[in-house]
């Protein structure tokens, strides 16, 4: 296999008091299998970065390494430093609950809970902050359902279960369901790979307006996507991050010539 | 005659005889069904249900204490069974690996074979002899440890249903694992383990053999735990080994209302599972 030669032109320095995480050496494992090795990179605040990449490529491994959501899987761990907001979130002290709950997360696949209705899934997130009056929780479900472009197509089925939305419907219900908790990053791992293009758009539209208030790191597959919403993209190939640059650098003009087979679709 | 045709008639051949045999099931089931009901339904009266035993020779009297001492049985027994049944199948879904939760589900496993009078030989011997008498404690004890295997199974594998990324889904919104096992996972399953209970009740509320030696039997009501009670298997047991006719008829009766409280239940889990 060719040697792989890595290029950054972004360094962590460039982002200064703006970063909003610094990863560094992050190495991460399934059993004895190495999903991640060495990756070394930071995320801007109030901005959108993508990270793209052929399947297996590790992406997945990467952001749920930023919620510590890795180490739920049996097997699974990690090593290395996540700074986020100065603070090392694998530090010992720091407990895994209350990372994520200022780091939300949305799925590739929506995954509402079955078992709750739609105003339910909205304030599942909240049940830790103990008993809310009725009055609040219908303020909280009404504004983040507006805030993810839903509440008027679900206005009239609040307590419908939240598994008979459409999966575009489901998929923004999962997105308010992540804000209400009210992080300040939110990890999207291929949001709209399972959505048509009308719901796509939805969702990219959102989160273009999501970028004043929120951190967001996005994984997708779609070349276009990442062009479109991000302003910086890590390209990752077998657990290595080759490239991490401004978006349109990135596309247009990239470093390293792996990226370059990858964005204009030689491999992948 | 060539391949083709013997392989045809091979599976005409086949379908009859499979036809044939599920047809001669239904057949066998239904004719013990009509055959107690046939015997039965003469004995079920207002007084069968509402009336205490009447001593030999006397006519008239019912079997209401051996058909609440059955409902008090089964409810001794769910109140130790259900929540450790429910607890265990947790475990062995959300926690279950490595040797000690191989060596609770063989266990559970081996539970769920021991047949009914074993249990009720266990009970009798860790329960009856060292308060010296027969008790629905000991009876409640003897039901529980056949539903708790049954329990314990069917909360595993429905929990095991349930799809990882639900519970993904709740842990990265910062809820607890134990919170997300409540408020996720077993929501989620709610309905699968409520018709896995009643079908534990099902299966162990016509269980004479594990009574027979530990509730034993009475034939007064009484709700006091610590003495012997009525239930009906044990009763019908007593009613048809007895010489009396007019017995005979009782057990009958109390078999037909067995059969079909077992049948209810059943059928109200299976539809309840549907619904869901
Ligand atoms: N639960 C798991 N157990 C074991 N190995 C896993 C698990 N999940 C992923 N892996 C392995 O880790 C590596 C990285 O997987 P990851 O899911 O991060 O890739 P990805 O870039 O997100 O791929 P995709 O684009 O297909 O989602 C792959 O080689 C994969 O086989
Ligand atoms: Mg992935």
């Amino acid at each position: 296999m060719q040697e792989i030669n890595k290029e950054f032109r972004v360094r962590s320095s460039e982002f200064g008091d703006k970063a909003k995480f610094i990863i560094e050496g992050l190495n991460a494992w399934f059993g004895r299998n190495q999903a991640l090795k060495n990756i070394n990179m930071s995320v801007k605040q109030n901005e959108v970065t993508a990270i793209i990449g052929p399947s297996g490529c590790g992406k997945s491994t990467f952001v749920r390494c930023l919620n510590r959501l890795h180490e739920e899987i049996i097997g699974a761990r990690c090593e290395g430093r996540v700074i986020f907001d100065g603070k090392d979130i694998y530090d010992p002290d720091v407990d895994p609950v209350l990372i994520r709950r200022r780091i939300g997360m949305v799925f590739q696949k929506p995954n509402p809970f079955p078992a709750m209705t739609v105003y339910e899934n909205v304030v599942a997130g909240l049940i830790l902050e103990g008993r809310k009056k009725k009055s609040e929780l219908d303020e909280v479900v009404e504004k983040f359902l507006r805030l993810a472009a839903l509440w008027d197509e679900v206005k009239d089925k609040l307590h419908q279960s939240g598994a008979r939305l459409s999966s575009g419907q489901q998929q923004r219900l999962c997105i308010a369901r992540t804000l209400a908790v009210e992080p300040d990053v939110i990890l999207f791992d291929e949001p709209t790979s399972a959505l048509d293009p009308i719901s796509t758009a939805k969702i990219e539209e959102l989160m273009q307006g999501l970028k004043k208030d929120y951190t967001i790191v996005i994984v997708t597959h779609n070349m276009q996507q990442a062009a479109r919403v991000s302003g910086y993209t890590g390209f990752f190939l077998l657990g290595e991050l080759i490239e991490f640059d401004r978006t349109n650098k990135i596309f247009t003009n990239p470093a390293n010539r792996l990226t370059e087979e990858y964005v204009t679709g030689r491999f992948g | 005659m060539n391949r083709y045709t013997r392989r045809k008639i091979t599976e005409k051949i086949m379908f009859f005889l499979s036809v044939m045999s599920a047809f001669i099931g239904i057949v066998v089931l239904f004719l013990i069904l009509g055959y107690v009901i046939y015997k039965g339904a003469g004995g079920l009266n207002i007084d069968f249900f509402t009336k205490l035993p009447t001593p030999v020779g006397v006519p008239g009297g019912g079997m209401v204490n051996a058909l609440i001492g059955s409902f008090y049985l089964i409810g001794l027994a769910s109140l130790f069974s259900i929540p450790a049944g429910i607890l265990i199948g947790v475990y062995l879904s959300e926690f279950g690996r490595g040797p000690f939760a191989s060596a609770v589900r063989f266990v559970s496993e081996t539970l769920t074979g021991v047949p009914a009078i074993v249990t009720g030989i266990f009970a009798y011997s860790v329960i009856v002899i060292p308060m010296g008498r027969f008790s629905a404690l000991a009876g409640a004890f003897a039901l529980s440890l056949l539903m708790l295997p049954i329990i314990t199974k069917s909360t595993e594998e429905l929990l095991k249903m349930v799809p990882e990324t639900l519970r993904e889904a709740s842990l990265a919104l910062g809820i607890p694992r134990w919170k997300t096992i409540i408020r996720v996972v077993l929501s989620t399953a709610k309905s699968g383990i409520i018709t896995g209970i009643m079908l534990a009740i099902a299966r162990v509320g016509g269980e004479a053999a594990p009574l027979l030696f530990t509730a034993f039997g009475n034939s007064y009501m009484t709700w006091r735990p610590d003495q012997p009670v009525a239930s009906l298997p044990v009763q019908l047991y007593v009613y048809a080994i007895s010489p009396y006719e007019d017995w005979h008829q009782k057990a009958w009766a109390s078999a037909l209302v067995l059969m079909g409280i077992v049948l209810i239940t059943n059928i109200v889990a299976r539809i309840y599972a549907r619904d869901k």
